[in-house]
């Protein structure tokens, strides 16, 4: 049977869980650029940036994961958390755009500006992450409360955009190889189409008997 | 009088092996929060001397660690990540091996390998090495002038070009298995860069055997160029009258010119070509015109539009 009631531990556990990917990533980068090991292979800034983007990914899939769970499971303590991975996502989407703007172009302006200007890609992943900011501003209950329940669903729908937009800059991204994002769009589909599909069937209960 | 060599190691300083066996067992479990962390490589070959003769260096331009040149490799037809060649390449059988060199010549033949390498003397020799994908190395290669070959075979007044064939071996190349590219890879030179003194094909690297994942036994290098014109494990080796396809030209001809020249002038269409990264260095380095080969090849393509033809 599902349990009705939270583990004890569960959220320490998640928390802990969240956050092992970025500091098993910042001690091993670090590692390799000032020791030179080789724990990210023999481009550790590159191998970093990437590895950092794929966790903002995988954080996005378990925040969306969350609601598709609680239905299936019914265990409705999964929400509460819902929150903490989101934040988490943004967490990570920082240390890839740091890595990017730190260590790969290293402040260069004329590189950064050139690939803002000119690499659809980039403007693609520079778009999810402003879009991200104002989810993340308005996480707090009080932001809630100020905003009221209507108006803040609406804003943090954007959340599938933010996805969205993340897949296709992974999908520009890469060279040849398109397992990677691929896999990434089937989640979102899956996630999404769960939601879509609960929202038609509600409608239809809703609906007055003919 | 003791004259104990230098590198000696005090057993003191040997790690016990059941120390050594839960590092493993702790990488491994890491290794479920990003495979990068699995490709963890000890810094042993690191010192190794790099024979040869420079060419074109910078005066900070030191050879590039084994493991760097051995472990981060893009050889498609054993992976798409950077690791996979090493790790998928070590099964692969370079002897027997058959170079046919036909086309546009008056003697076409298909060589055993030592019989295409014997009449040249072999050479080291130490090149810069671009990628397209703005990453650097410093290579000490080994191999023969690919003019050597080309002049034995004695191209004919109609041949323009050279084309180079890669193996085609599913069995043996797992990525052969996918559609990344339209196997198997070819890639091509004009024939005047071709005969160009610098052009070379390599059999070996640090003073040994080409490692598998570099390409072995037989791959092209060509140091003014970006890396993917580096034809490897080549079976054939071709003289047309026309330019002939090359494998990411025909998969994406706006980011992969048939030159490919090195060129910081002329960006990727997804990144800039200005900067590179050097392996196992922090900050980047200035792109150099032809990679700092300028001096020898500016004049293969005097009055060429180089931004046009890239």
């Amino acid at each position: 049977m599902a349990p009705r009631a939270e583990p004890r531990g569960f959220g320490a556990a998640l928390v802990a869980l969240a956050w092992l990917p970025a500091l098993l990533g910042i001690a091993g980068m670090a590692s390799d650029v000032l020791h030179g090991t080789r724990y990210f292979g023999s481009n550790p800034i590159k191998a970093g940036e990437h590895y950092f983007g794929q966790w903002t990914l995988r954080l996005l899939v378990a925040t969306l994961a969350i609601t598709p769970l609680r239905g299936v499971t019914g265990w409705q303590w999964l929400g509460r958390h819902r929150r903490r991975l989101g934040l988490f996502a943004f967490a990570y989407l920082m240390l890839h755009w740091l890595t990017y703007a730190l260590l790969d172009v290293q402040l260069d302006w004329t590189e950064l500006r050139g690939d803002l200007a000119k690499r659809p890609y980039i403007m693609v992943g520079m778009l999810a992450l402003a879009l991200m900011i104002p989810l993340a501003l308005t996480s707090s209950a009080a932001a809630i409360r100020r905003l009221g329940g209507a108006r803040w669903r609406g804003l943090h729908r954007l959340v599938y955009a933010i996805a969205i937009l993340g897949v296709v800059h992974y999908w520009m991204s890469v060279k040849r190889d398109v397992t990677g994002p691929l896999a990434y769009a089937i989640v979102f589909a899956a996630l999404l189409a769960y939601r879509v599909a609960k929202a038609v069937r509600d409608r239809q209960r809703a609906a007055p008997a003919a | 009088m003791s004259s104990r060599p230098k590198d000696d190691v005090r057993s003191s300083e040997i790690t016990p092996e059941a120390h050594y066996l839960d590092r493993r067992r702790f990488l491994a479990a890491a290794g479920g929060f990003g495979a990068a962390l699995l490709a963890v490589r000890g810094a042993t070959a690191d010192t190794l001397p790099a024979p040869g003769k420079p060419y074109g260096l910078q005066p900070d331009d030191k050879p590039t660690p084994w493991d760097d040149v051995t472990g981060y490799n893009n050889f498609y037809e054993f992976g798409t990540d950077k690791a996979d060649p090493k790790a998928n390449a070590q099964a692969f059988r370079t002897r027997p091996w058959t170079v046919k060199v036909d086309g546009l010549v008056a003697k076409p033949a298909d060589y055993a390998l030592e019989d295409f390498l014997k009449p040249s003397a072999v050479e080291d020799r130490i090149y810069r090495h671009r990628c397209v994908e703005a990453w650097s190395m410093v290579v000490p290669w080994r191999g023969i002038p690919l003019a050597d070959v080309l002049k034995r075979a004695q191209p004919s007044p109609k041949a323009k070009y050279v084309e180079f064939t890669t193996l085609l071996d599913p069995k043996q190349m797992p990525g052969q298995r996918s559609r990344t590219i339209d196997w198997p890879y070819t890639e091509g030179l004009r024939l005047d860069e071709a005969m160009h003194p610098l052009a070379f094909l390599a059999t070996g690297v640090y003073g040994r055997t080409l490692p598998n994942q570099n390409g072995a036994p037989l791959r092209l290098v060509v140091p003014w160029k970006y890396g993917f014109k580096g034809c490897k494990s080549i079976v054939r080796i071709r003289l047309t009258e026309t330019q002939p396809k090359t494998a990411w030209n025909q998969i994406a001809s706006n980011e992969y010119g048939f030159y490919a020249n090195v060129n910081p002038g002329v960006d990727h269409p997804r990144w800039s070509q200005a900067s590179e990264r050097r392996i196992g260095e922090f900050l980047k380095r200035k792109t150099l015109m032809f990679n700092g080969y300028a001096d020898q090849v500016a004049s293969l393509y005097q009055g060429m539009d180089l931004a046009k033809n890239y």
